[in-house]
């Protein structure tokens, strides 16, 4: 009855507190300007299976994208357990679901007990990527400190929730020769390798570590689901409403400004087919969150700093300071930057700071070459390059700010119709020239 | 040659079945002029009923946008298209992948429709349709040709294969770098690039392309983009190579090849 009401209370503060750090991340989310996106529903639904679900852009690396896989499918059936896991919580019971199921609730067990071990043998050997091969994409710049210590904790708390499932298991066999309340299971496959360090404990001590390991398994995978919500690791959830919001058109194409189109052509005498919409009122471009869409905010919690977007940008390759991964980390920083002060009543997005300027320089805006190596590398479906766009505009049209080179340019486009200095009636000498 | 412009063809009362978008680079860029010209060439040789703008041609306006300069975008992209829709125009070929990008992916929203296709794309049409035909492969046979693919043809477009298989009629030795098709590594021009010196790094990513592209051994570098081939030329004399390596455009090297 007490472990009844202490796991009532757990369940209840672990609700609490997730639902509150959901409910902020979806507020921060909607700091973000509203354009809805409701048209294409079929082809978005289709990258959702195929990317999200389906991890096809993930093989493009094949020895992390079946590790991966194997974290993933873990992930998702392992918390099929935990469902009896909360109803044994709850109702006092132990392993309520055996007598029901049984040998096919072995075959579960064994089943679950194999990706534990598949996600416990993955997760060691991205850890040792991580910090023993030290894969170049892992070290850049952007990773020093929390982003690599907030790695290495999420891999060594799965690779700890995993060993307390082996141990509950092991310890769970053995108490049931000794204890009624302990139902059969059959053999569990996996488990069995580490009967030989328990078995020599008393039925008392078995008990005692058995339930150790339940109450810790249960207790950390909850907590890690708030963990999860403080982390670069939201991408197990995120992932599935960024690849359905994703970009639907040629990677080529910049979105379009309304607000310019309706002053262009009105500049030019041409008259516009509906009314304008009514101009909203905010800025050229961004300079801050609130002035990126609200998909790109998704996105900025979705990514979790794989750096394959990096790794490929041939800015960063050459030394530039430029990292598209450094774009949606700093969006994110700021959004949290923003929700924080917000929630505890302070300045908000009016903190005398902004995205760009004290998280993302011009500097590494201006060396992109909008080449689309990282919006290509990206396994969700994430694009660095729409905000790096909007960041420009900001530069080039609120602030005049553009480098000295790039205002020559436009200057040369506004006069000679040509990024270069020719004389516009020079265009066709060519058709005069022998070669 | 024989280039018409829109203006004299509509001045006799006919229209072009397809409009050749020149570009800024290829109307202006000394070495670009060339890839226009021959272009002009094959246009001619096969018969294609075309026409330029001349003089009535300005920027698209993609370095203006990607540079962040959306109002200047816009306003070309306007002039342009007023200019496009009032001769009716139809189909548009260009030997520049922003220009194709741009008008291609940007003007619809902004009212310019047209069926905008890439000079690699036309040139593997005429090659499919019979049009250009290479008995005996040429003076490229068995040569070591590689391919360096244009972002804005590749990634933001898709077009991988079409440029290839122009190349694949020379029936050269076609080798591809490491990085190539989705992952290949842009030249560095892009994103407005082009007019600006690049950012402070230990590298120019030209110069790493270029690298790239002479270790495979070629001695000919194969480009479909104004941009990319300044940026190969540039990278190629940087390595003191320009002497054994050349960087061609697939319009000269079919010109070339077939000695028109």
């Amino acid at each position: 009855m007490i472990q009844q009401i202490a796991f009532v209370l757990i369940l209840g503060l672990a609700t609490f507190f997730i639902r509150k750090r959901v409910l902020r991340i979806r507020d921060n989310i909607k700091l973000g300007k509203n354009n809805s996106i409701t048209d294409r529903k079929s082809e978005r639904l289709n990258n959702l299976l195929l990317v999200a679900l389906g991890q096809k852009k993930m093989f493009k690396k094949v020895i992390p994208a079946i590790l991966h896989v194997f974290i993933y499918v873990g992930f998702l059936v392992i918390n099929l357990e935990v469902l009896e896991f909360v109803i044994d919580g709850l109702l006092g019971t132990h392993r309520i679901f055996a007598p029901y199921l049984g040998s096919f609730y072995g075959m579960l067990m064994n089943l679950f007990e194999f990706l534990a071990v598949a996600v416990l043998l993955a997760c060691v050997f991205f850890l040792i990527r991580r910090n023993v091969m030290k894969v170049a994409r892992f070290q850049s710049a952007e990773m020093k400190k929390w982003p690599t210590l907030d790695a290495n904790l999420i891999l060594i708390t799965e690779i700890v929730l995993m060993t307390a499932i082996l141990t509950m298991n092991a310890s769970d066999q053995l108490l049931q020769g000794r204890d009624e309340h302990y139902v059969a299971t059959g053999n569990l496959f996996f488990s069995s390798f580490l009967i030989p360090a328990l078995e020599n404990f008393s039925t008392s001590t078995l008990i005692f570590i058995e339930r150790f390991a339940w109450w810790f398994h249960i207790i950390g995978i909850l907590g890690f689901a708030l963990y999860v919500t403080y982390s670069k690791h939201l991408h197990i959830f995120l992932a599935f409403p960024n690849t359905y919001y994703g970009k639907l058109e040629a990677k080529g194409h910049i979105n379009n400004m309304p607000v310019v189109t309706n002053e262009v052509k009105s500049m030019l005498g041409i008259a516009t087919e509906a009314p304008a919409p009514p101009t909203e009122p905010g800025r050229f471009g961004a300079k801050d969150i609130n002035d990126l869409n609200w998909n790109n905010l998704l996105a900025a919690y979705t990514c979790t700093e794989c750096g394959r977007c990096t790794a490929e940008c041939p800015a960063n390759l050459t030394g530039k300071k430029l990292s598209p991964r450094k774009i949606m980390m700093d969006t994110r920083d700021r959004m949290e930057e923003v929700g924080n002060s917000l929630a505890s009543g302070g300045a908000g997005l009016n903190d005398g700071k902004s995205l760009l300027g004290d998280y993302i320089s011009k500097e590494e805006i201006n060396a992109c070459t909008s080449c689309n190596a990282c919006v290509e590398a990206c396994p969700v479906l994430i694009n660095p390059l729409e905000i790096i766009i909007e960041l420009r505009r900001y530069v080039s049209m609120e602030e005049s700010g553009a480098p000295a080179s790039w205002n020559s340019m436009y200057q040369n486009i506004e006069t000679n119709f040509a990024p270069w200095k020719f004389s516009p009636s020079d265009r066709f000498n060519w058709a005069n020239e022998n070669k | 040659m024989n280039i018409p412009t829109v203006a004299d063809l509509v001045a006799k009362g006919e229209s072009p079945e397809v409009l050749f978008w020149v570009g800024c680079a290829g109307s202006y860029d000394d070495r670009y002029k060339r890839v226009t010209k021959a272009f002009v060439k094959i246009l001619n040789a096969v018969g294609t009923k075309f026409a330029v703008l001349g003089t009535e041609e300005t920027c698209t306006g993609d370095p203006a946008r990607r540079a962040g300069n959306e109002f200047l975008f816009q306003m070309q992209a306007m002039a342009n298209i007023q200019v496009l829709n009032g001769y009716g125009i139809k189909k548009i070929v260009t030997a520049c992948p922003h220009c194709f990008n741009t008008i291609k992916n940007e003007y619809p929203e902004l009212g310019g429709n047209y069926e905008v296709i890439h000079h690699s794309t036309f040139l593997q049409q005429l090659i499919n349709e019979g049009h250009i035909k290479l008995e005996g492969g040429g003076t490229f046979k068995g040569k070591k040709i590689t391919y360096h693919d244009s972002c804005y043809l590749g990634r933001a477009n898709n077009i991988y294969e079409a440029p290839r298989q122009v190349l694949e009629i020379l029936d050269a030795d076609l080798v591809e770098m490491k990085r190539c098709r989705t992952t290949g590594l842009c030249c560095g021009a892009g994103g407005g690039q082009m007019f600006k010196d690049a950012e402070k790094g230990k590298k120019e990513v030209n110069i790493e392309r270029a690298e790239e592209a002479l270790a495979t051994g070629a001695t000919t570098i194969a480009v479909a983009c104004p941009f990319c081939m300044t940026m190969m030329m540039d990278g190629v004399k940087n390595k003191n190579r320009e002497a054994d390596v050349q960087v061609k455009d697939l319009a000269e090297l079919i010109v070339e090849a077939k000695g028109l």
